[in-house]
């Protein structure tokens, strides 16, 4: 514990100086636009600024990403309780009673609740994160290439189960994104698979013209339509204070939120909005009088809010520790890290102590910078939502065009991009979820590396997966929960979706 | 996604078509991936591993298309904004095709010129100001304030 504060010491020595405070709060300020504005989630915005921070050092580059990630889980509350737009998806159940409350005229104290529960979840969810990461990483310092098929494994069999729409959906969709990490060159054995003649390809498909296409792009096809600037209500300072009453009902949900969030959040999918979803499912089913829920119960903005910013931090353990994301977000900011030539995993804490304490250190300013924006300024940051959406996505299509381009300077990139929109569009419109296609993406060239490093070291013999004992528990928890998720196809019967309100087959 | 049988028509449901589009997928990957060698399970080949995800995909297109009896019916998923976004997306192309051959400022001017003021049909002032300052204020920031390198056009513009 003592060495744990002494590295939080150092962290907060890096994260104070003046050029990483400032990118914090450029970070927080660009992720609560972005958060804020429909088509633009957080993905999308990490990823447009992902080509500016290649001339940054390491540390302000994950501090900047970082920034924008939660700031836009704090700015998607914005438009979910005065609009009824969710900003980004993990907002969609503030909707429900955040937009009530604007109704009954509690707009304000919705958002104070929000703000105050994203506060707590997400310093909460940083001290999680300060805890386990370290711990976590020295752990794996003993898994080799089974260990990490098995954990990999694990994680797609976790995806299904715990993906928020149909479990046959999700698969096929990860393996989709597995098959479009098979692009590009093998590294054993140096064939250039499914590269159609097209040179650039052979280094593979890029995670950002995939995510930028697939969750920006397919949006603002899907809600071109729109024209007209809806009317917002712009709640003044005085009426953010929430009563004594909705004080002691948001204690609760926030500390579960907080907690459930940060659970969540690490396990592979996309966890910030299955997390917000248990949440409120959760608070509907603890609540004495249910029947409140969606007519503006505070806990229904309270628990939600909570847990998908505790979920943005518990997303960061398994990405700094074992160097696998669980959500597209840490699979961009991975990227955005090995562009310096540093690699995440067990090794990233010993070797780049600044990098990971500091980071950690500006995640608590991060909140704290959030809670200052959030709270005084939501009546300036609503003017932005007056803008008329025809003019908007206009721009955030060059925006998206440019900053794919930047990536590499390429023109596949964006023709990539553009193909991903088209088929994120026709996707969404059949009812299938994207992260996990962005997640198989980033997780195939690790899966099949592993896979053939395992055999190769057993000479072919599939007997190492058993033999070793943490690949072995990995496989069979794995194959556990592939069973449970295949149980309500096979038996008809309710599984954990239909109980906290999300969809399912 | 589910709706009760009797409330549409007999036809092909959404997951039905959905899923036999992941099997035609399947299909085509498996006949393209004819190309590598697989190998065999003790050494796989660079064909190993697509095979397995194609064998895997075509069977959960199958699931997909077997229990999308209770989906609702194809004819039912509305494609209101489809036109506009098949135009916003040949736009795109466009855009792409002229990227480095007339550069980043003039590009983006002439695709925000055509979707605002062509497919959103707004008044030409609003238009000009903002393809304008768009174009060149994206430039300056991106461009010469983060020095990411953007195409220019032949005149140097």
């Amino acid at each position: 514990m003592v060495e744990t504060f002494q590295n939080l010491l150092l962290g907060f020595s890096v994260a104070l100086q003046p050029s990483i405070l400032v990118y914090a709060f450029v970070g927080c300020l660009i992720g609560t636009l972005v958060g804020m504005m429909p088509g633009l989630g957080p993905l999308a915005g990490i990823s447009l600024l992902l080509p500016a921070t290649f001339g940054l050092n390491p540390i302000i580059a994950i501090v900047l990403l970082a920034g924008v990630y939660y700031g836009a889980m704090y700015g998607g509350s914005t438009t979910s309780i005065l609009l009824r737009i969710p900003g980004e998806a993990a907002s969609v159940m503030t909707c429900v009673d955040g937009y009530a409350m604007t109704l009954n005229g509690r707009a304000g104290p919705a958002l104070a609740i929000a703000a105050i529960g994203s506060f707590i979840a997400g310093t909460l969810g940083v001290i999680g994160l300060m805890l386990l990461a370290p711990t976590l990483a020295a752990w794996a310092l003993r898994f080799g290439p089974p260990e990490y098929t098995a954990l990999l494994m694990m994680g797609l069999f976790i995806l299904a189960y715990m993906s928020g729409g149909s479990m046959l959906k999700t698969l096929a969709m990860a393996t989709l994104g597995l098959l479009l990490g098979m692009i590009g060159i093998d590294v054993m054995s140096g064939y250039t698979r499914f590269n159609f003649g097209v040179v650039e390809l052979g280094d593979g498909v890029g995670i950002v013209p995939v995510a930028v296409g697939l969750f920006g792009v397919s949006e603002i096809l899907l809600a071109a339509g729109g024209t007209v600037a809806p009317k917002v209500q712009r709640p003044k300072l005085r009426d953010l204070i929430p009563s004594r009453e909705e004080f002691r009902l948001s204690v609760g949900p926030i500390g579960r939120g907080s907690l459930l969030g940060f659970l969540i959040g690490i396990i592979p999918g996309s966890a910030h909005i299955i997390s917000s979803f248990v949440s409120y499912g959760i608070e509907r089913r603890l609540a004495k009088d249910p029947g409140r829920f969606g007519k503006g119960a505070i806990e229904g903005v309270a628990g939600p809010e909570s847990a998908n910013n505790a979920a943005a931090s518990g997303a960061f353990v398994p990405m700094m520790a074992l160097g696998i994301p669980t959500s597209p977000v840490t699979a961009v900011m991975i990227a955005a890290i090995m562009v310096h030539g540093i690699l995440p995993g067990p090794l990233l804490i010993q070797q780049q102590p600044e990098l990971f304490w500091g980071f950690v250190a500006s995640m608590y300013v991060g909140n704290v910078v959030l809670l200052i924006l959030n709270l005084p300024m939501v009546g300036v940051f609503v003017n932005l939502l007056r803008i008329p959406y025809s003019y908007l996505y206009p721009c955030i299509l060059c925006f998206c065009i440019l900053g794919t381009y930047s990536v590499s300077n390429s023109l596949i990139d964006v023709w990539i991009l553009l193909a991903m929109g088209a088929i994120g569009y026709v996707l969404r419109k059949f009812g299938y979820d994207l992260a996990p296609v962005a997640l198989g993406l980033v997780l195939a060239p690790m899966l099949e590396l592993s896979l053939r490093q395992s055999l190769a070291m057993s000479a072919g013999d599939y007997g190492i997966f058993v033999q070793r004992p943490i690949a072995a528990v990995m496989f069979a928890l794995g194959a556990i929960l592939f069973l449970f998720a295949i149980k309500p196809l096979v038996f008809k019967g309710k599984d954990w979706r239909s109980t906290v309100g999300l969809e399912n087959e | 996604m589910t709706e009760s049988p009797s409330s549409g028509a007999r036809g092909l449901r959404s997951d039905q078509f959905s899923g036999l589009m992941l099997l035609a997928l399947a299909l085509y990957v498996a006949w393209e991936n004819r190309a590598y060698p697989v190998g065999t399970l003790q050494e796989p080949g660079p064909g190993y591993m697509p095979l397995l995800l194609v064998i895997f995909l075509g069977a959960i297109g199958l699931l997909i298309a077997l229990w999308g009896a209770r989906s609702r019916p194809l004819a039912a998923v509305k494609w209101t904004e489809a036109t506009r976004a098949v135009v916003i997306l040949v736009a795109c192309g466009f855009a792409a095709l002229a990227l480095e051959r007339i550069g980043y400022r003039l590009t983006v001017i002439a695709l925000l010129v055509f979707l605002l003021g062509v497919l959103e049909r707004k008044r030409p002032l609003p238009v000009a100001l903002v393809a304008l300052g768009f174009g060149f204020a994206s430039f300056y920031v991106v461009g010469d304030l983060l020095h990411v390198p953007l195409p220019r056009s032949p005149w140097g513009f």
